[in-house]
């Protein structure tokens, strides 16, 4: 019976929790909608997910790069299909690592840092404060960190792309040997526009994800200290599984 | 009630009820204030203060029961009725609930520049005038609240919470956390806020001394409900055991029977 109980329980609270979630989307997106937009909140938040990700973002990419040229050299080598390293780092990295790797270390710094702030907030009645200073905080809080995560990763994900590729030209020309013209030209030959806009397109969904799951936890943060650190580590776990769903999803989706 | 007195009642708070998990933390609170009226509620820890607070402005959503204002009734209002009614009030938070991110002079100005977009030598002008009223100096203006002392932080909650010149007044312990002086100084300027602007002033304390300084009446919360109202100078008066417990902070009393009888049970429990 306890076992039972215990299963209903649970599979109660998923349904809460869903239905939470949805509507919370619900909710945010009309706030990102209808004026007044909080244009200072946005570009603040732009600069905190984007810019301050970029060194992250770059040295994540630029090392994936690299050792994908070793490990595809070391694989192609056993059946003589050494050439074709150059496409297989630019497809894999715009298509896959590039999106996934950025949308997981985003997470990591930026979906902690939001739950933590809005959990903070919450739990110090920052939140109520909005409310009583007739501020939406869903539009003022929400609104715009949704915005700066929808732009910013496609943004990073890009660069971080370019860094990618050029890490695995570094190791391709220095350390493999291969020549540079040739190397350049087997970059570019394969590589399709739907590849980079395949990249890009998962990239602004793992960023509105991670500004999703950042905002929920924060906002609906326990109390204390504890709740904090617990609405923190939800934040990145679930961004963190969604993101690796929703690049299946995706990649299902359009697949061929 | 006759019409005279009817329309010196700004705030009327009827029968409110609100439970969390079964338990009800209000259980028939009855409350009205007049034009202008500076009414302390206290009660003991934990006896539904902040939560009655936070239903008359609306933070919280009462079971049932009534809070008019202007004789307008506020629960089940729309969204922007709501919106409309809160411009009315200012409220301090017993920790200040100063937004961390933006500096003082943001802090004070937060709903001028919502409403007025005001630029920002023009925002600061206004922040340091306010500010300087409540006896802090300009320097402030740049830092940040993590930077400012607890009784500063009090100030600029006021600071905040008068900016807009409300009508209606809510405090939440101004003076819990702060020394004697400190507190004494804090009051002060709650007082002069009041008498400048008008407003009518709820506040919720656990400091006689404070209370004793700044209302006109003082009612007090006890068991969800309200178990007397009445001027200040009767306070010593009432008759009332639970009353005459808190305002004389006594350790033993009706207020306290029960706390007592748990923690001799546990006693018990541990010796045998």
């Amino acid at each position: 019976m306890g076992v039972f109980q215990s299963l209903g329980r649970s599979g109660l609270r998923l349904c809460h929790m869903i239905g939470s979630i949805a509507l919370f989307i619900v909710f945010s997106l009309r706030w990102c909608l209808i004026p007044p937009f909080y244009g200072r909140q946005i570009v603040r938040q732009l600069i905190d997910v984007g810019y301050y990700s970029l060194p992250v973002v770059g040295l994540t990419t630029l090392f994936s790069g690299m050792v994908l040229a070793l490990q595809s050299y070391t694989g192609f080598a056993r059946f003589s299909a050494e050439d074709t390293v150059a496409t297989v780092v630019v497809l894999s990295v715009t298509r896959e690592l590039g999106p996934v790797l950025a949308g997981l270390m985003v997470a990591g710094r930026v979906g902690a840092s939001i739950a933590a702030e809005i959990g903070t907030m919450r739990v110090t009645d920052q939140i109520d404060a909005l409310e009583t200073l007739s501020t939406r905080p869903m539009q003022y809080l929400v609104g715009p960190r949704l915005i700066a995560g929808t732009i910013c990763l496609p943004i990073l994900v890009l660069i971080g792309n370019i860094i990618g590729v050029f890490g695995g030209y570094l190791v391709g020309i220095y350390r493999l040997g291969f020549n540079s013209s040739v190397y350049l030209s087997k970059t570019l030959e394969f590589l399709e526009f739907s590849d980079v806009m395949l990249g890009l397109l998962k990239a602004a969904i793992f960023g509105f994800i991670i500004a999703l799951m950042g905002c929920y936890h924060g906002y609906y943060s326990g109390r204390g200290a504890e709740g904090v650190g617990k609405a923190t580590t939800n934040a990145v776990v679930s961004a963190s599984i969604l993101i690796l769903i929703a690049n299946y999803s995706v990649t299902a989706l359009f697949f061929g | 009630m006759t019409d005279e007195k009817k329309r010196n009642v700004k705030i009327k708070i009827s029968n409110l009820f609100k439970n969390f998990g079964g338990d009800y933390v209000l259980n028939g609170f009855s409350l009205s204030l007049k034009k202008s009226e500076s009414l302390c509620l206290i009660g003991t820890s934990g006896s539904g203060k902040s939560v009655a607070l936070k239903c008359l402005i609306g933070l919280l959503s009462p079971d049932s029961g009534s809070i008019t204002v202007d004789d307008q009734e506020t629960i089940g209002q729309s969204r922007p009725q709501h919106e409309a009614m809160l411009k009315r009030f200012g409220m301090t938070f017993q920790f200040g609930a100063l937004f961390d991110s933006l500096p003082v002079w943001e802090n004070v100005t937060f709903r001028l520049r919502q409403k007025e977009k005001l630029n920002k030598k023009e925002a600061k002008e206004i922040a340091g005038d306010i500010l300087s009223q409540l006896g802090l100096a300009h320097q402030v203006l740049e830092l940040f609240p993590a930077e400012l002392s607890g009784g500063m932080q009090k100030r600029v909650a006021i600071a905040r919470a008068i900016a807009d010149k409300p009508e209606i007044l809510l405090f939440d312990e101004p003076t819990s956390g702060l020394d004697p002086i400190t507190s004494g100084v804090i009051n002060d300027l709650i007082l002069n806020s009041v008498n400048r602007l008008g407003a009518t002033t709820l506040t919720i304390s656990h400091d006689m001394a404070s209370v004793r300084q700044i209302a006109d009446t003082v009612a007090m919360l006890h068991n969800g409900r309200i178990i007397w109202c009445g001027p200040i100078k009767d306070i010593n008066h009432t008759g009332i055991s639970e009353v005459d417990q808190f305002v004389n902070g006594k350790p033993y009393g009706p207020l306290t029977t029960n706390k007592r009888e748990t923690l001799q049970t546990k006693q018990t429990e541990i010796s045998v």
